[in-house]
């Protein structure tokens, strides 16, 4: 009577098998890696790239463990540290400042483990070591930006349609105010403004003449949104630069951005490159063939700079004037487009004071060539060199020429890295040292196998061969756990080691419950068959309403929890699923297999089931 | 082995009064020491900076301290942590220098009395974060609150749903009363353990309601009044009650013990409230029903007729 249909069996085997399968990586541990990343979309990284890593690294007599692409990045693994940093100066040596060069540890895995993307968890900072900060942007300062711009445009419109206005003040946060002369001038100022600057909303106050106009509201979300996107593509551009492996910058919530560089331990130089500012120059190009060849021969002229200038086919060599016309600053936003041909463009949106400057430069400077610089870690690099057709005004700037989409896409990124779009606060950091991660995962590791020896040897005591089977279940549910974990790729952090073995403790609940139910069964002279089968039948009802309330907490925790708090959470609610399944299916299973075949049971091994004399 | 051999039902709810006394009492000293003394909030909570650092020696903490003020920072606190080697410098937050630059300013200062001192940990944390966890925290406990009244009230009857919260509510009190008077440091994961216990104690209850439940449908319970029912259902789920409560301690102290600092206060959470659990849905959550005035109407009118309940 107690036998499950064989698909009861093979779904419950292959839960367990699959689960199995994917706790498996985590047992391997990992070998030290070169990761390659290239910069720009315009650099690829590919199966040519790879070819000529193998070429270098097999001259300097190293000799790698494995080598490929995983989606834009390469990977070259080493059999130790010390091969891997000297492989590493070797392939920075080789490919140069265009790729990013990190340290990273890859899985041990056997191959066909990563085939089935059966990866070991994915453990937190506390565990692994690392920086953590929490960013928020200063969104007054993102629209203080933004109500600047549109103070210029306001008088740049009025000006080209000859409109006479008196000054124009902001008013409020959101809100400017235009005084005007007359009825005339403010009904064909706001026509003229209504037309060319639609996300504003005007308010003409006839007594006054005056025009107020305030940013509509999509625009402000808009703004914010645009301000934090920018920030994070800023970040990313500065992060590169610290040859983090796996960093992770990612909006939280509507004006926070949270970055993560696991392995970094010097927090003051990620501090202060995360933080830093402006760093564009424009400046004017000597295309004068004697002084080039001058520089080139290693006597550069007092007053001139010789560069890099970043193309398609490599550096090549260009030289600049030392005076900086314009610095990024002064720049309000640049993307990527088309120009009137159809070919690739950067759109460059200059402030006030910047258009003015720009104005005047290019009007004396036509026919020459101006170079846009972008300083990096004390390094200048011309990102382009755009000749100069005619003058240039309004601070709107188009740079075109011959660019492909991607190549237009680095450079708008490159001259919008130069700048934050707002500034932003640092309020949260956790820096966790690498052996203080190290410590954490022993610690986590220790307490839940003691706890699971204690258990585990109490519940064979007191249970016998039910004993057994209930550590049975509750060593598939661990292993359901670890493999659902492995999975989803989610966090592993202390606390949600510290789940798993809470999980645990409060799993074997399940298991006692139907035992102690059995046994009460038996304490009422029902044959072994049916004891069996009302406690799990009687038990499953409990099972569920008190894993419900459970879950119920644990949800509530991973909604409001941030942090350490959510990292529990998830642990805890997975795990409240998986011992659902464990307890009552595969100890059920067990059962089943050990006891269900027999049909004439005299006895189970539950432990010893008194009974009271006096019934 | 059979741990449980009782043969008579044990007279639980004439314990009532007494029980009542005692819970009230605890939790009065609980709400007492609350706001006498106040949690110890960690710097998640309050916003700062807090430090970890390990010496190759033994520290010397007052030199540290002299130090650390020499900063004129306010109230800072250095303290030795777990062992004489490692120590935990927490600095309040100043206004003005927001961006962290504390910690590299304090390990400069460190540096200088002894070059071997290492950072092993640093977190920091602005004003406005604290606010928004209070604020989410409370939040969290209510919502569990709330559903948990909604789904026992669902299952099985209000009186019950209220007397299950109010016991589990008990033990949080009571929780938060022990942090407060051994000004343990109250952290975002002491936060975790303590809705852990809130969602885990209801357990308890839920599994005495469900065999409350079950006996008010036995014949053989027909001729008894509600308190038996109950002293009966007890009685039944003694025996599951210890030795799962016991399971889960003897984890929560594997942590406690092994778990090293940072799990120190998670598990004591846990803990104390695995025992104030076990406590107080039997002899809180069952008087407060039969004070509620539950009966073997409300039960069986509302209930299905196949649910069963166990143990």
């Amino acid at each position: 009577m107690n036998r499950f249909p064989i698909w009861k069996y093979l779904l419950i085997a292959l839960a367990l098998i699959t689960s199995a399968i994917y706790t498996l990586p985590n047992f391997f541990g990992e070998t030290p890696a070169v990761q390659g990343s290239s910069s720009r979309q315009s650099i690829p990284v590919d199966a040519a790239l790879m070819a000529r890593i193998e070429d270098t690294l097999k001259q300097q007599g190293i000799a790698p463990q494995g080598i490929f692409l995983d989606g834009n990045s390469l990977k070259v693994r080493f059999k130790d540290p010390d091969t891997q940093i000297k492989a590493r100066d070797a392939i920075q040596q080789l490919l140069g400042d265009n790729y990013i060069i990190a340290l990273n540890l890859l899985p041990a895995s056997p191959d066909w483990l990563t085939r089935l993307h059966a990866n070991p968890m994915f453990l937190g900072l506390d565990l692994r070591g690392g920086v953590h900060f929490l960013l928020e942007v200063d969104m007054k300062a993102a629209v203080d930006k933004t109500m600047e711009r549109y103070s210029a445009d306001i008088r740049r419109e009025l000006r080209s349609a000859k409109i006479r206005y008196g000054n124009i003040k902001r008013s409020g946060d959101t809100t400017l105010e235009v005084q005007l002369r007359d009825e005339a001038t403010l009904s064909s100022a706001a026509d003229q403004l209504a037309r060319t600057l639609p996300t504003l909303s005007f308010n003409a106050d006839k007594a006054s003449n005056r025009l107020t106009l305030t940013l509509k509201p999509e625009e402000i979300t808009r703004i914010q949104g645009d301000a934090v996107k920018q920030n994070i593509t800023t970040l990313h551009n500065r992060v590169n630069e610290l040859g983090v492996a796996e960093p992770v910058i990612q909006q939280a919530g509507p004006s926070r951005i949270v970055v993560q560089l696991p392995g970094v331990q010097d927090t003051a130089k990620a501090k202060d490159i995360l933080g830093r500012t402006a760093t564009l120059q424009v400046r004017m190009v000597e295309d004068d063939s004697a002084k080039m060849a001058e520089a080139l021969a290693g006597n550069t002229p007092a007053g001139y700079d010789l560069l890099d200038e970043l193309t398609a086919q490599g550096p090549q060599k260009i030289l600049v004037k030392k005076d900086v016309e314009l610095t990024g600053d002064n720049i309000n936003d640049a993307q990527a487009g088309f120009d009137e041909n159809g070919g690739a463009a950067v759109h460059i949106n200059l402030d006030a004071a910047g258009a003015a400057i720009f104005r005047d430069v290019t009007a004396q400077n036509i026919g020459k060539r101006m170079a846009m610089i972008l300083v990096e870690k004390g390094k200048a690099e011309v990102v382009t060199a755009p000749v100069i057709r005619s003058e240039i005004g309004g601070g709107r700037v188009q740079i075109s020429g011959s660019m492909n989409p991607a190549e237009a896409n680095d450079t708008a990124l490159l001259l919008r890295a130069g700048s934050l779009a707002a500034p932003m606060n640092i309020i949260e950091e956790r820096t966790v040292g690498p052996s203080l991660g190290k410590e954490n995962i022993e610690k986590g590791f220790h307490s839940t196998m003691w706890g699971f020896a204690a258990i585990a040897v109490f519940m064979m005591l007191y249970y016998g061969v039910f004993g057994v089977i209930s550590v049975i279940s509750l060593a598939a549910n661990l292993f359901m756990l670890v493999a659902i974990l492995s999975m989803l790729q989610a966090t592993l952090t202390l606390p949600g080691i510290a789940a798993i073995a809470l999980t645990l403790g409060m799993a074997i609940d399940a298991n006692v419950l139907i035992n102690e139910r059995i046994r009460e069964e038996l304490r009422n002279g029902i044959p072994p068959q049916s004891a069996i089968n009302a406690g799990y039948g009687h038990a499953w009802a409990t099972i569920l309403d008190s894993n419900v309330t459970t879950l119920i907490a644990g949800l509530a925790l991973l909604i409001f929890g941030s942090g350490p708090v959510r990292g529990f959470a998830v642990v805890h609610c997975l795990g409240i699923l998986t011992s659902m399944f464990s307890a009552v299916l595969v100890s059920r299973a067990v059962v089943n297999l050990w006891y269900g075949r027999r049909r004439r049971l005299a006895s189970v091994s539950i432990g010893q089931v008194w009974k009271p004399e006096t019934k | 082995m059979e741990f449980f051999r009782i043969k008579r039902d044990i007279p639980f709810m004439s314990y009532g009064k007494v029980t009542t006394l005692i819970s009230l009492v605890t939790f009065i000293l609980a709400v007492v020491f609350l706001f006498t003394k106040g949690l110890n909030l960690s710097v998640e909570f309050t916003g700062g900076t807090v430090m970890e650092v390990q010496y190759q020696q033994a520290a010397n903490l007052p030199d540290i301290r002299h130090r650390v003020d020499g900063l004129k920072l306010g109230e800072v606190q250095v303290q030795s942590l777990g062992t004489s080697r490692d120590v935990m410098i927490r600095l309040p937050n100043k206004p003005g220098t927001n961006s962290g630059k504390l910690s590299e300013q304090v390990m400069g200062l460190l540096k200088a009395g002894d070059a071997g001192v290492q950072l092993r940990k640093v977190e920091f944390v602005g004003p406005s974060v604290g606010e928004e966890l209070v604020t989410h925290g409370l939040t969290a406990i209510a919502l569990v609150c709330l559903g948990i009244v909604l789904y026992l009230a669902l299952r099985f009857e209000w009186r019950l749903a209220v007397s299950a919260i109010i016991a589990n509510m008990h033990d949080v009190v009571i929780i938060l009363g022990c942090f407060a008077f051994f000004q343990w440091e109250f952290s975002l994961t002491v936060l975790a353990g303590v809705l852990a216990v809130l969602g885990y104690s209801v357990n308890e209850s839920v599994v005495v309601f469900d065999r409350i439940r079950e006996n008010f449908r036995r014949p053989a319970m027909r001729g008894k009044g509600t308190a038996e029912v109950i002293d009966n259902a007890i009685t039944a789920t003694m025996s599951r009650t210890f030795i799962t409560h016991g399971s889960t301690e003897t984890m929560v102290l594997s942590m406690l013990i092994f778990g090293g600092p940072a799990l120190h206060g998670f598990a004591m959470a846990l803990t104390i409230g695995i025992v104030f659990g076990i406590y107080s849905s039997v002899l809180v959550a069952s008087p407060l029903a039969l004070a509620l005035g539950t009966k073997r109407e409300h039960m069986i009118k509302i209930v299905k007729p196949k649910e069963e309940a166990v143990v």
